[in-house]
């Protein structure tokens, strides 16, 4: 009888911890690996086709839907690529706006990467702990764009329309009396910088929550310690971005390194892990939401200052005002122009990248001049993770795959696209 | 209700036969309701530490929740894999819920009420709880697929990692009251608060519950479930009233090894105001089962407490816990005691 050595599992991509679609094949001695095959392509959609068949403006939408838990910071890098092909200058307010929503996004993301992590090691509540938080920040996309998580809310030229002055509020209803409403209400009676405010002064107290129940705890410690460690040299050559890259001990941050929009003009600290193991890279994640927080923190400050506009005055890109557009023929024409064909784009080729949560999103733009992309071409930081899962996971034992898809918050829209 | 039958006159042998079903059923149907409810139990105080607001609508705020639940399991299908080992995989289920209920024979709940009081309690109950870990290990085996196998590779290292730590914190008990059977090692921690055994045998009590806690395959030791690893490990090939006997031997398990900290390290139905001058007298109207009980649902609380906080081991974490940490402690803490009985060491061994 021949002898068998090792076994294969096939993991996902029905699996709880496979965060969305993804199928490892594993070979296994017992419980450990010798070998992770991950498959993408169960979550592909064509992103980048699709994107060739339609106007520049109709294209935001499909980047949200991207990385789905970072949706501002797609839109971002897109329309950053078509403002450097048109040359336009995005006013400063809508810089400022972009700049918070980028770090609001940047939570928005860390805090589900750091509920599923905790969630995939076993502690689950950290999970709801932090699915509360992210509740509020959604609230704030809802108020802005009327979505909570598709936004489309950044244009060519600025951002859709300016800050409300509003927050919705909640009504009574069968679940809740006029005393929760009170009080779910109490920080949403003023503009949404105001709830805003309201959220960076308590949240730095919810991360401690958070950090109560992990940092110190043994078991997440015996979890994460010396778990997939990446050298720093092995992670610049497999193309690390963003925390994983931080975690391995290299200080490299696209808000710092290469400043866009208004990152230059803010005050805050990149964290920087030494050992590049899952506890390093939570650490650093955990920082990120601070520091996040306190930029987010200096943009209201600016914001309630500045008052301006939030869109480029130039009505061949951004549509002009619907009230002038009744009784002005060329404002009229615009219109009708912006929202038939959209605008054109010459020709010529142009990369922009964002620290997105996850790491360097960059979208490559090439035009032909006319109104649709000839190409675009998305580089997702997180299929360069991905696909050094099998050099992460090997030797480990099949708990500590878990762990490392977590580690590498791995989010499939992206990868596949 | 034994008079009553008693009057009716029967064979001395039937009649005790039907007192002993009596009591079976005295004790099963309340443990089964305590089963039922104490999932439900879970579910909201786990639902309130995540702050949310759990089960709500079948039935008045939720109570009927466990009961929609039983009958659901009881009309699902049950799926047998075509390449499962049938017999096994039918049993499986029975020889885990089988020793759960089997174990609460030699439970007394107060003084004098209990259905069984035999001398070698301890080592039946120690026995049975150790038996349901083979209906387990041969769920993962008879399912003959992957994911089981590994959910029965791990219960089986988990059981050789705990069960001498558990067996070793017993041995203390044991040796403190001179004896094996659970009513007499109540009786010997009579004096109140300060004279249970949690106290002289501190390690050994916190031994004993995170052994509880491994033996139930509750949290952080659930790893033969692993629910993000290996998604139910030996259940997945479960459905119906086969998951449903493990459910129910899980919890079965969880309330039992509650009720045995109780009654070995927390004095059982002993007053906690015993020589206490005044709160003696006040709540001496108070049965020794409600105490029982009382002291039981708080070790029930602690393990939804734990669930709530700590995440789960991997399981060769799990073995060096066992074999590095708890063995060794219980070793020394068994001479220190041995010292302390020859000694007469007051007021416990005097």
């Amino acid at each position: 009888m021949a002898e068998i050595n090792s076994y294969t599992i096939n993991f996902g991509p029905q699996h709880p911890a496979a965060h969305g679609v993804l199928r490892l094949v594993l070979e296994m001695e017992g419980e450990v690996i010798l070998r992770a095959d991950p498959h993408i392509g169960l979550l592909h959609r064509a992103t980048e086709k699709l994107a060739e068949t339609k106007p520049y403006n109709q294209n935001i939408p499909y980047m949200d839907r991207l990385d789905y838990v970072s949706m501002m910071c797609n839109e971002h890098a897109y329309v950053m690529s078509l403002e450097k092909m048109l040359g336009v200058k995005v006013p400063i307010r809508a810089q400022y706006i972009r700049v918070m929503f980028d770090e609001i996004t940047r939570i928005l993301n860390h805090l589900l990467q750091l509920g599923t992590h905790a969630m995939d090691v076993g502690a689950m509540t950290v999970f709801f702990y932090t699915f509360r938080e992210r509740e509020d920040l959604m609230d704030a996309y809802e108020a802005v764009s009327g979505a909570r998580l598709h936004a489309a809310y950044y244009r060519v030229g600025g951002v859709y329309r300016d800050l409300p002055e509003s927050m919705p509020k909640y009504e009574e209803s069968k679940w809740h009396n006029s005393k929760d409403v009170k009080g779910l209400n109490s920080n949403r009676h003023g503009s949404l910088l105001d709830f805003l405010e309201d959220f960076t002064e308590r949240f730095p107290g919810l991360i401690d929550e958070y950090e109560t129940l992990l940092t110190d705890n043994r078991i997440w410690k015996q979890r994460t310690v010396d778990i997939a460690i990446v050298s720093p040299e092995r992670a610049l050559q497999l193309g690390f971005s963003g925390p994983m890259l931080r975690g391995s001990g290299i200080e490299w941050d696209l808000r710092k390194k290469q400043p866009y929009e208004v990152y230059d003009k803010m005050d805050f600290d990149i964290a920087v892990g030494t050992n590049g193991d899952c506890y390093d890279r939570y650490l650093i994640r955990i920082e990120e939401m601070r520091q996040s927080n306190r930029i987010i923190k200096q943009c209201i400050d600016w914001l309630r200052k500045n008052p301006g506009s939030v869109m480029v005055d130039e009505h061949k890109i951004a549509p002009p005002k619907r009230e002038e557009m009744k009784g002005d023929m060329e404002s009229l024409i615009h219109h009708f122009k912006l929202f038939t064909e959209g605008y054109t784009v010459p020709a010529g080729e142009a990369y922009a990248a964002v620290e997105h949560p996850k790491g360097e999103f960059g979208v490559y733009m090439m035009s032909d001049g006319a109104n649709k992309p000839y190409r675009l071409k998305i580089r997702a930081p997180g299929f360069a993770h991905l696909s050094a899962l099998d050099e992460m996971s090997r030797g480990h034992m099949l708990a500590d795959v878990v762990a490392i898809i977590g580690t590498q918050d791995i989010v499939f829209g992206e990868i596949d696209r | 209700m034994i008079e009553f039958i008693s009057s009716w006159g029967l064979p001395a042998g039937l009649e005790t036969l039907i007192i002993i079903l009596v009591k079976i059923i005295a004790i099963l149907v309340p443990l089964l309701i305590a089963v039922a409810y104490y999932t439900f139990a879970e579910r909201k105080i786990l639902n309130y530490f995540h702050c949310r607001v759990g089960p709500l609508h079948v039935g008045p705020r939720g109570w009927l929740t466990p009961i929609a639940d039983a009958i659901k399991m009881m009309f699902k299908e049950i799926i047998i894999p075509s390449g499962a080992n049938r017999t096994l995989f039918l049993l499986s289920p029975i020889l885990a819920f089988g020793p759960a209920i089997a174990a609460w024979a030699v439970i007394p709940f107060d003084a004098e009420l209990y259905l069984a009081d035999t001398n070698a309690a301890l080592l039946y109950v120690l026995a049975l709880t150790s038996f349901s870990v083979y209906g387990i290990i041969l769920a993962g085996w008879a399912s003959n697929s992957k994911y089981p196998f590994l959910g029965a590779m791990r219960s089986a290292a988990q059981v050789v990692s705990y069960e001498l730590a558990m067996g070793f914190a017993l041995v203390g008990v044991i040796m403190a009251a001179h004896s094996l059977n659970l009513r007499e090692i109540v009786n010997a921690q009579q004096g109140g608060f300060w004279m249970w055994f949690w106290l002289p045998l501190l390690p050994l009590f916190v031994i004993y519950f995170i052994s509880g806690l491994a033996e139930t395959n509750r949290p952080p030791f659930d790893l033969a479930e692993g629910e993000s690893e290996i998604v139910a490990g030996y259940q997945v090939e479960y459905s119906g009233f086969g998951f449903g006997l493990f459910f129910m031997a899980e919890y079965a398990n969880m309330i039992l090894i509650s009720m045995l900290t109780a009654l070995m390290f927390l004095g059982g139905w002993l007053s906690p105001f015993e020589g206490i001058p005044n709160l003696e007298e006040w709540f001496a109207w108070v049965p020794g089962t409600v105490w029982l009980l009382l002291k039981t649902a708080f070790f029930m609380l602690l393990f939804l407490w734990v669930r709530a906080t700590f995440p789960r081991y991997r399981y060769d974490q799990l073995m060096r816990l066992g074999w590095k940490i708890l063995i060794p402690i219980t070793i020394a803490w068994l001479i220190i005691l041995g010292g302390a009985i020859v000694a007469g060491l007051g007021p416990w061994f005097d």
